[in-house]
């Protein structure tokens, strides 16, 4: 056993010295089909915001801190979207427990960003995504540029300002 | 049956071939051609016995779960694996999972529309009734199908899905075949006339079939069941959605297929599930129906718990998160159970005299689980006897026996700028003798009263108080739970609880809890210490699953 775990360790290594390279130029947003609102299929490869910055949310009806977080958000993004022109994407990672429910929560919580539903987390995975909630921050290019796990208030302060960084088309890599 | 240890040498070097080719091109080329990420999490406990609140001792002292992901694609391929340790596995957790090695490796190819997928994948039909095959790291769940998966879209608006494998069974693969295919018809995309509809219509259906060798199981001495060898199971969907509406409905119906789970009956299953709803901005109400007779489905009939599921079948009731409220969770009766559901929200507008000057939010739900009426299929044969047919059960007949209800209102305000309010009330009715299967134990009758409020002391840093209080005269009796939590935005979490079961008369227990979390970028590292109740604990912004124990908890999580 101890040496294939000795390889896969090797392998590793030098796997992570040009991961940073590769995200650069092939954008960060991998083609898995999940579902609008509506039950139409959509592949994430599709994403995008002419030109303009893309934050990912990943979340599920159950976890309160992304529920706080996106309602945090739901009360300022039409002031985000005509400050910056960025484009939230909900993505709930609920199962079919409660997948059924997104779309009246979402109605009745008056949220106006988009959402897409991924019941069986076939794009959560594709994400490396292990805990929710989890931010995406995509450039211009659609190419990740920042991502961040948790939510504390006052994160959405900080996510804004780094949305108009972006924009700009300042590095946040030290962010 | 092929190991998975057996074929790690190949993905080895699979990957190191890779590796290696792709060290050869330049960095430009390289950078057009490969992407290699993943990720990790390492959950680790060092355990403290407590007799006091049944935490056992721990041989080991410390037991520890992990895995790290990695996922290379280039071009049309994708590769992944996944390498799992559970040193030993913590507490809650199936024992079988002990162990170390690679649990999942796949390779996916994909062009145009069609795709194809060698080794682990996970999948699911329709909302899952007759097909689903998933993981849950927190839960301990994995029953990929290790085998191959075909996806084809013929035409814009058709999309085919075939199955063919052996479910993961810890470190080994079940007895049984699994294999389906599913067919999704996008009536919008079909029709020429309809693609600027405002209707959107929907339609699925599903087979799957399980094959497991004959097998000696016997009712008594001298005879043995006959048992089926393929068990096959049938599911259709439709779903309509307009501006305003949405319909959805899913049948399901699975072939006899006796089981130790069902009492080894030959009774067909079926479910049913309705759901419709209404909505404009600001306002939703739903309703849904659920009938399920009989529908376990697993890849080997005398398994029972949680593994070797091919199905999935979720119970309409409400997740919670909030400690208190999570002490009463409700499992779906597989074996029979006819539940409904009916939500409503609604959102005051903002500088409105009602909705403030930022607008309240108000969610109303209400559940209930009854049991299915079951009668005898004749005057000879007592309900459930094994062999037979079991019994007779119309759709939508609830038996005499409640299950669960859950009455919940929960109003969402923002007072003023700095200070946030959600309060919460729940009236329960939980049969805990048939749900947690405490037999004779009387059913629980509760109220729950939960304040979560957050105040902003400014721009990063902010306080949150969570109070609960749960009175019941059944099961523990009362509980207080309170928590404050302080933040400075977005990366530390500093947080201290205690849950008080007050209301017991014989130990009157304190859960205390201090845990501090340190978020940067997508990389995690939380540290816990003192007394879990078993639940869902969401702290530092996150959620996850805990058992009942004592000690000090470590948790690292990073993506890359």
């Amino acid at each position: 056993m101890k040496k294939p775990v000795i390889l896969l360790l090797l392998a590793f290594i030098s796997a992570t010295a040009f991961t940073q390279e590769g995200e650069k130029a092939t954008g960060g947003i991998p083609a898995v089909v999940v579902k609008t609102l509506d039950g139409r299929d959509f592949n994430t490869s599709k994403i995008e915001n002419q030109g303009n910055p893309i934050i990912l949310s990943f979340f599920a009806l159950w976890c309160t801190p992304c529920m706080r977080e996106l309602s945090a958000i739901a009360e300022v993004y039409d002031d985000w979207v005509k400050e910056t022109g960025v484009k939230v994407i909900a993505i709930s990672v609920d199962d079919a427990r409660s997948t059924s429910r997104v779309l009246p929560t979402v109605r009745g919580k008056n949220w106006t960003f988009d959402v897409l539903l991924d019941p069986n987390s076939d794009f959560k995975r594709a994400m490396n995504v292990n805990i929710i909630p989890h931010n995406f921050l995509l450039n211009a290019d659609r190419v990740i540029v920042w991502q961040h796990t948790s939510f504390s208030e006052g994160s959405q302060h900080q996510l804004l300002e780094l949305v108009k960084k972006v924009k700009n088309g300042e590095d946040i890599s030290r962010h | 049956m092929m190991r998975i240890r057996q074929i790690l040498p190949i993905i080895i070097l699979y990957f190191i071939g890779l590796l290696f080719l792709s060290s050869m091109a330049s960095a430009q080329e390289l950078s057009s051609l490969a992407r290699i990420n993943g990720n990790f999490q390492l959950d680790a406990q060092l355990y403290r016995p407590d007799s006091l609140i049944g935490a056992p001792k721990v041989p080991e002292k410390i037991l520890m779960n992990t895995f790290t992901n990695l996922l290379y694609s280039q071009g049309n391929f994708t590769a992944g694996i996944r390498f799992e340790s559970y040193l030993n596995p913590l507490l809650g957790y199936d024992p079988r999972h002990q162990g170390t090695g690679l649990s999942y490796r796949f390779i996916t190819y994909q062009a145009g529309d069609f795709e194809v997928t060698a080794g682990n994948f996970y999948e699911q039909f329709g909302s899952g009734m007759i097909f689903r095959a998933y993981e849950d790291w927190n839960l301990g769940i994995d029953n990929s199908l290790d085998g191959v998966r075909v996806r084809f879209r013929p035409a814009n608006g058709i999309a085919i899905k075939g199955v063919y494998g052996h479910q993961r069974y810890f470190w080994e693969l079940s007895p049984g075949i699994v294999r389906g295919l599913d067919a999704e018809l996008n009536i919008n995309d079909l029709i020429n006339s309809l693609s600027q509809s405002g209707t959107r219509i929907l339609l699925g259906g599903s087979a799957v079939s399980k094959y497991q060798k004959d097998e000696l199981i016997s009712p008594q001495s001298g005879l043995r069941y006959d048992l089926p060898l393929n068990v096959a199971a049938f599911a259709g969907r439709m779903n309509i959605t307009s501006d305003r509406l949405n319909f959805a409905g899913e049948y399901a119906y699975k072939v006899n297929d006796p089981s130790s789970v069902n009492g080894f009956i030959y009774k067909p299953g079926h479910s049913l599930l309705i759901t419709a709803s209404y909505f404009r901005q600001g306002l939703s109400l739903q309703l849904s129906a659920k009938h399920t007779d009989n529908m376990s489905f697993k890849s080997r009939r005398t398994e029972m718990g949680n593994a070797l599921d091919i199905n999935f079948l979720p119970p309409l009731t409400k997740q919670h998160s909030y400690a208190l409220i999570a002490r009463y969770p409700y499992a779906t009766q597989s074996n029979g159970e006819v539940a409904y559901q009916g939500q409503l929200i609604y959102t005051i507008k903002r500088n409105t005299k009602l909705g403030g000057r930022y607008g309240t939010s108000i969610t109303m739900s209400y559940n209930l689980v009854n049991s299915l009426n079951r009668t005898a299929i004749n005057d000879t044969t007592p309900i459930g006897a094994k062999g037979t047919l079991g019994y007779n059960a119309k759709l939508f007949d609830s038996g005499n026996e409640k299950y669960f209800s859950e009455f919940n209102i929960e109003i969402s305000r923002r007072i003023n700028k700095d200070l946030k309010v959600i309060l919460q009330y729940i009236n329960l009715f939980y049969d805990i003798g048939v749900i947690q299967g405490h037999i004779g134990d009387p059913d629980v009758k509760a109220g729950i009263v939960v304040a979560d409020i957050q105040y902003k002391l400014s721009n990063n840093k902010s306080l949150r108080f969570e109070l609960q209080n749960l009175s019941t005269a059944q099961d523990l009796g009362d509980w207080f739970s309170g928590l404050a939590e302080y933040t400075i935005a977005p990366r530390w979490s500093f947080s201290i609880a205690d849950q008080w079961n007050y209301g017991n008369t014989d130990k009157k227990l304190h859960y205390y809890n201090f845990a501090i979390s340190y978020s940067h970028k997508s990389s995690r590292i939380a540290i816990s210490w003192g007394r879990q109740n078993e639940g869902i604990v969401c702290v530092g912004g996150v959620c996850r699953y805990v058992p009942a124990n004592n000690g000090l908890m470590l948790t690292l999580s990073s993506s890359f």
